[in-house]
């Protein structure tokens, strides 16, 4: 039996999911803009969609968007924000430690003429609000901050942007990428104050190809997808009713969720601290990160051949993201790492369904691994 | 920290000796409306209804946006409770309450001494919590006549509860307790208005709806649907009925003048709605007629619809603007569904130019060409429903 330890790269697909895609792509493949009975069944199963997917974030059925992935809602309100706010300001303020859909998008208005601010990230890979506050002014129109960081698991302190915003009367608008907390820590819209908010269907065991974007009820964006309208104009392009289906029936999935994260940090703590004793091991995650996310360095032992060694043995771990294969980590660069370690770290990321067993073999392997492997 | 909902009813209070019954009435729909959310309990003390949780979880956001929609509920309050102890009562102020005040510039204390063994007069508690407040929120002034956020803190029997500026409720009276009514809800904006503006006298609600295929669509249905679900969160369970109107429309296109068909439809449809309002027991009609909007709204083209029922007939949108309907629809949240783009049976064979003044006599005189009679029993006899929530 394999054992599959990078969920936070992609996650098996669930098996409420994978009936759902089924009975989709069989029985309901009409396109929910028809008028016609075929059509407007397709239409319930995205509106009933919609709505589990606002029962999942505690907001309103309109306030959601359904986008191709994580990547494409970062996209579209990022740059959807800036056009509409453009007029107001030139600053934005983001961490330096965002995902590649945030941080190159990021870089793309930066060639544009915009002021972009990255906010250091400390030691545990989170922005220090006070930081924030000092750099929001009246001329920033944008402040964008993941929730989870993907590589370290650390959370930013998101729910105090609002008021920093509000103290600094800025007009910002603030967008989250919520996609590695999403199922794995409780979120409710409202409280969180965001104004924009990304999540992905592969990460919570739906299937590739779906995404969704909040947009608070009030808030005005110009996307950046042109086309016949659908989901209001925010993303037009015909649903891709199969995947934004499987990834409705995943979310469906995820009850419990306060329940999880403490077993979750049982199996974690476990885990870290036969992980501590195995000699050259440096754990690279902080206690207050979220649980799902373990990152550590093996002393002189370059992740590659880590990564292979424990893959001949059908154990799959990753190295930083899996999103930046080949370059030094800019996020572990930013929490303050040696090179050498960062070019040693290595993500296990755990799901729901992940065991104390399967760790134990992993630890076991990994003390293996320290002993055969050469250093370089 | 235990977190309590603390509601006021507040035209309730004037009923004398019948209060107690209304005020159970809107324990039930309180308690119907909590269902989903969680386990809750509900006790009525001092003029107050206390909602309590023993889960540590329960989930008191969702709780109490849908206790801000029930009926029957002037004001209500989200409080931290503590024990009576002038200590811990400034401390819990200061956490329960720190997101509001850190960024609020004025504020008063309000100290309700319902338990008068507690060592502390009023004025004393004020002064105390105020005090120390101050000394914790070094943005905030004293504002006694308008302040941005008043603290209370009230000392009852059974505790302390403390809480910050009390929301408005859904005000009114207890859904049910003044009867049921059977609403006659098209896909517009006025109808839900008007089942809502009735619901919150009290009045429990059928629902109506008449649909033409193939004129109409199955999306247009949908759409009634939808907003009889949107005033269902305020009014409670909805039952609505769907008549089948196409037989008779396609009847009244044939035989009758073009300029009276919107008029004699109409009156047909207040027949139909009468048979299956007397039913249900439904003791009136709802309409969202606003005087003069359309044609068939004039003085005298209501007076032809009015006088083919018995039932009396509420149209609680009547001397309003147009303005005045989309302000409550917006604030109800049915605005946007009530504009989406599908044909109703309303506008299926309306007449280019309707007749603004008819006579009861020359309608009466154009309808009987048919006798509508069976037709009307059957629409009503061959309506289906469903339950919307």
């Amino acid at each position: 039996m394999s054992i599959y330890l990078d969920n936070s790269a992609t996650t098996p697909l669930c098996e409420s999911a994978k009936k759902k895609i089924a009975y989709i792509l069989d029985e309901c493949w009409g396109n929910p803009s028809s008028i016609h009975h075929l059509g407007v069944i397709a239409k319930d199963e995205l509106d009933n969609a919609r709505k589990i997917i606002a029962s999942k974030l505690s907001c309103r059925e309109d306030e959601i968007f359904f986008t191709s992935g994580g990547t494409e809602s970062n996209n579209i309100a990022i740059f959807g924000a800036v056009e509409k706010m453009a007029r107001r300001g030139n600053k934005i303020v983001t961490t330096s430690a965002e995902h590649p859909s945030v941080e190159n998008a990021m870089k793309a208005l930066e060639n544009k003429g915009f002021n972009v601010v990255r906010l250091p990230v400390g030691e545990n890979g989170s922005i220090n609000i006070q930081d924030l506050i000092r750099e929001v002014d009246e001329k920033t129109i944008l402040v964008s901050v993941m929730l989870v960081n993907n590589e370290l698991g650390s959370i930013n302190p998101v729910q105090l942007i609002k008021k920093a915003v509000m103290m600094k009367k800025s007009p910002a608008l603030i967008h989250c990428d919520a996609v590695q907390g999403f199922g794995k820590i409780t979120i409710k819209a409202e409280k969180l104050g965001v104004d924009l908010m990304s999540i992905s269907s592969h990460k919570i065991h739906g299937p590739k190809g779906a995404g969704a974007l909040y947009i608070r009820k009030g808030v005005n964006i110009v996307s950046p997808v042109y086309g016949g309208g659908q989901e209001k104009g925010i993303r037009s392009g015909t649903e891709a009713m199969p995947a934004v289906c499987g990834f409705a029936a995943a979310a469906e999935e995820l009850t419990d969720i306060e329940k999880n994260l403490e077993s979750m940090k049982e199996l974690r703590d476990n885990f870290v601290n036969k992980l501590q004793k195995i000699e050259g091991i440096r754990i690279n995650s902080k206690k207050d990160a979220l649980p799902y996310i373990v990152n550590f360095s093996a002393k002189g032992i370059p992740s590659q051949p880590m990564i292979n060694y424990l893959s001949e043995r059908e154990i799959y771990v990753s190295g930083g993201s899996a999103c930046a294969k080949g370059h030094r980590s800019h996020v572990l660069l930013a929490a303050g790492l040696s090179p050498e370690d960062i070019d040693s770290a290595i993500r296990v990321s755990l799901s729901r369904f992940n065991t104390e067993e399967e760790l134990d073999i992993l630890c076991k392997n990994i003390s293996n691994a320290l002993n055969e492997l050469r250093k370089v | 920290m235990k977190e309590i909902i603390l509601i006021k009813n507040g035209e309730l209070a004037l009923k004398g000796l019948n209060r107690r019954t209304f005020e159970d009435m809107m324990i039930k729909n309180m308690r119907r409306r909590l269902e989903h959310v969680g386990k809750f309990t509900f006790t009525a003390s001092q003029s107050t209804i206390m909602v309590e949780s023993q889960d540590e979880n329960a989930d008191f956001d969702t709780a109490f946006s849908a206790l801000k929609k029930v009926f029957g509920i002037a004001g209500l309050s989200r409080a931290a409770e503590t024990e009576k102890d002038i200590e811990k009562i400034k401390k819990v102020a200061e956490e329960y309450l720190a997101e509001e005040l850190m960024f609020a510039k004025t504020f008063k204390v309000n100290a309700k001494r319902s338990d008068k063994k507690f060592p502390l007069k009023s004025p004393e508690i004020c002064m105390e919590v105020g005090g120390y407040l101050l000394e914790k929120f070094p943005n905030l002034t004293v504002d006694v006549h308008n302040p941005d956020i008043i603290v209370t803190v009230e000392v009852r029997d059974t505790a302390v509860y403390i809480h910050g500026n009390q929301h408005k409720g859904a005000g009114g009276m207890p859904s049910g307790s003044a009867g049921k009514a059977a609403l006659l809800i098209s896909g517009g904006i006025d109808s839900p208005v008007a089942g809502w503006m009735m619901a919150k006298r009290g009045l429990r609600l059928t629902g109506i709806h008449f649909v033409s295929p193939p004129y109409t669509s199955e999306l247009a249905e949908k759409k009634v649907h939808e907003l009889t679900r949107k005033v269902a969160a305020y009014s409670g369970r909805i039952k609505l009925y769907i008549v089948e109107f196409t037989k008779i429309q396609e009847t009244i296109k044939d035989n009758c003048p073009e300029e009276l068909f919107t008029i004699i439809m109409r009156r047909i449809m207040m027949k139909t709605a009468e048979k299956i309002a007397r039913k249900e027991d439904c003791e009136a009609l709802i309409t969202g007629e606003s005087l003069g909007q359309v044609a068939s709204q004039t003085l005298k083209a209501l007076a032809c619809t009015d006088i083919v029922t018995e039932m009396p007939v509420f149209r609680p949108c009547i001397g309003m603007d147009k303005g005045e309907i989309v302000k409550i629809s917006r604030d109800i949240d049915s605005f946007d569904t009530s504009i989406l783009p599908y044909e109703d049976c309303c506008t299926v064979f309306t007449p280019k130019h309707p007749k603004t003044r008819p006579s009861v006599e020359e309608v009466e005189k154009a309808e009987s060409a048919v006798d509508f009679t069976e037709m009307i029993e059957e629409a009503a006899e061959s309506a289906r429903f469903i339950l919307i929530d």
